[in-house]
């Protein structure tokens, strides 16, 4: 039961997680039809730049703030140089482009950083753990990256809901020529939403690095991830992506918790211990695939396009 | 007004010969790891060629293609792994097991479009690359060695690298063969023609679904060929095979080539691997060229030219490099 919650609690806390990366993705994805393979690259950038600066300006908080600044201003540069020329186009120019991104930066942070990974080093308090209830510890880093992603969200729900901005981008989002016909500087625009997709990416690749380590190629896994997210979401909905990613991140940590103990009540103990883990990673994609047969536009489909 | 000695032409009949006399060459010259790639990117060269059946005629673009390579290839080093070598039986059950695999994701691929279709794809090669993984009898995460070549008796000998050569070219020309065969027939046609309105064929009374879903097989057999010689020429075969990047790859050679034509997927996969293998020597040598320095360091960092050259060419040369032998020409 304490092992339920904790794992419980370790898959919203990764959900939350995935729903920083993919929230900019599908604002990206749902407004400038765009896809971003490189999103992964401004999550790995992220990690990066709050593990120099904090170890640089010897102060967390501090540290965090400028990371996010700095990714903010990269993703806003990368729109600016290169994603901006790719929008209009077929979905596999994107690939293409942004598949190139992502060698690039992986280079980039290799000739910057060096082969090797970066630590990003707590401050003595977070790196204590937190008594939930009586006799439930808990992490408290995790908890914390679960009170500032819900944070993050809410106000992303508000930003989006609430605000004259927000009503750009919805509108954006079901139909980008009439809001540029409607005098909205759109690629004023474009440019704002695709670098607040960076600096959410880089939120969560500097709030990932302080558990695992900032190292380079580490957005690619987690990116197919956050694809998953959207495209079980719904491309272009917020509340989709978030509602798929607590699904996703409960999915899969449960599922890798708990799934090899249930297939031994079926199979026997070797068969179970291999198939357990193989069954886990596919777990998620088993149920994107699922409902995607049944429901071929996600979850939440996006007002008709 | 029309010739047939078009510059692209020209180049194109330069690069199949090209490729039909590299083992002579490498017999003169004693280079044998030109041999080597060359092999590679003969194979690869077919994969891409069925990708880009799907995906530049059909309009299915599929992100799990390398599935098929790894299948492929897992058929023939699970086989040989339990002791039948014969490529009498290896070969018709690894295409086998890659036509059923497409069957049946492609039965469910295909009820989604555009964006999703790409997804959908991308997870199912996703859950075979986490089954490779879990293979523990047959290497799991550390691959699979295969000892011995596929078998054919006394009719060929794949061990013999040029026969190897060989065999592979002939498989790529009658690839793009059956590829061309196709597309201009009325299958190819009807696969055309639901790529472009697939509501308008349906109209028509052609059962849209069913071609696409044939045309989706073959090319995952054929992909799955590649996959049989890629294990055969590795002697190994490893999940890396199916790893997304993998399909990455694939798609980065049919759209640099220039899809649209059955030539363009192996002018890219060319252009592609033989830029990977010669990046960090340009960079090296112009390096020292421009500064005068000793450039040796810089060769590790070719990746960080090739991935703003992948979007150069995105951004300005939108038919790839076979489009830009047409001279912008758009069909």
């Amino acid at each position: 039961m304490l092992l339920f919650i904790e794992q419980t609690l370790n898959g919203l806390q990764f959900g939350l997680l995935l729903f920083l990366l993919a929230a900019g993705l599908t604002l990206v994805f749902g407004i400038m039809d765009l896809v971003n393979l490189a999103h992964g690259s401004l999550y790995m950038l992220g990690a990066y730049f709050a593990a120099t600066f904090t170890a640089l300006t010897g102060h967390f908080i501090g540290g965090v703030v400028l990371a996010l600044m700095a990714t903010l201003l990269v993703g806003m540069a990368v729109e600016v140089i290169a994603m901006r020329r790719l929008y209009g186009r077929d979905h596999l120019d994107h690939v293409l482009g942004t598949f190139g991104l992502i060698l690039f930066f992986n280079e980039l942070v290799r000739l910057i950083w060096g082969p090797a990974g970066m630590n990003l080093t707590l401050p003595s308090w977070l790196n204590t753990s937190i008594e939930l209830m009586p006799g439930v510890h808990y992490s408290m880093y995790r908890l914390s990256i679960i009170i500032v992603s819900l944070a993050v969200a809410i106000s992303l729900y508000f930003v989006v809901m609430r605000t004259r901005i927000g009503m750009l981008i919805r509108a954006g989002a079901s139909n980008r020529e009439m809001i540029g016909a409607l005098g909205i500087n759109i690629k004023l625009l474009f440019t704002l939403v695709f670098g607040a997709g960076a600096a959410l990416a880089g939120l969560a690749g500097l709030m990932q690095a302080a558990i695992l380590t900032a190292q380079i190629g580490m957005g690619e896994n987690i990116l197919i991830l956050a694809f998953v997210v959207i495209i079980i979401g719904g491309i272009g909905s917020i509340r989709g992506a978030f509602v798929a990613s607590l699904l996703v991140g409960l999915i899969d940590t449960v599922g890798r918790a708990f799934l090899p103990d249930v297939l031994k009540l079926f199979l026997s103990n070797s068969a179970a211990s291999t198939a357990g883990p193989a069954l886990s990673s596919m777990l998620i994609y088993l149920v994107m695939a699922v409902i995607l047969v049944a429901r071929p536009e996600g979850l939440f489909p996006a007002a008709n396009k | 007004m029309k010739t047939i000695f078009t510059v692209r032409n020209v180049l194109v009949f330069g690069l199949l010969a090209f490729l039909a006399v590299i083992p002579a060459y490498a017999d003169v010259t004693g280079n044998t790891f030109i041999m080597t790639l060359f092999t590679r990117i003969v194979i690869l060269a077919i994969a891409a060629v069925s990708l880009n059946l799907i995906m530049s005629y059909g309009g299915m673009v599929s992100f799990g293609h390398a599935a098929y390579l790894g299948i492929g290839g897992y058929a023939v080093g699970i086989l040989a792994f339990e002791g039948i070598n014969s490529g009498f039986v290896q070969w018709p059950v690894a295409m086998i097991a890659c036509g059923l695999f497409a069957l049946v994701t492609g039965a469910l691929s295909l009820r989604t479009r555009g964006v999703y279709f790409i997804m959908i794809t991308l997870a199912f090669a996703q859950m075979i690359y986490y089954v490779g993984v879990s293979l523990d009898r047959y290497g799991a995460d550390d691959g699979l060695t295969i000892y011995k070549r596929s078998n054919f008796g006394s009719l060929i000998n794949l061990s013999n690298k040029t026969t190897f050569y060989y065999v592979c070219l002939v498989t790529l020309f009658a690839t793009m063969y059956l590829v061309w065969r196709l597309v201009n027939s009325r299958f190819g046609m009807v696969i055309q023609g639901a790529r472009s309105n697939d509501r308008r064929m349906r109209a028509i009374g052609i059962p849209t679904f069913r071609y696409r879903l044939v045309c989706f097989v073959i090319a995952g057999m054929m992909c799955g060929l590649a996959g049989i010689l890629l294990a055969n020429q590795a002697d190994f075969v490893s999940p890396a095979t199916m790893h997304w990047t993998r399909s990455g790859d694939l798609i980065v050679m049919a759209v640099l080539g220039g899809m649209g034509s059955v030539i363009g997927p192996v002018v890219g996969a060319v252009a592609l691997l033989v830029l990977e293998e010669t990046l960090p020597h340009i960079i090296a040598v112009v390096g020292h060229f421009v500064t005068g320095l000793e450039m040796t360091a810089a060769r590790e960092y070719w990746q960080l030219v090739l991935g703003p050259m992948l979007l150069l060419v995105v951004l300005y040369a939108r038919g790839g490099i076979d489009g830009l032998l047409r001279g912008g020409r758009r069909d």
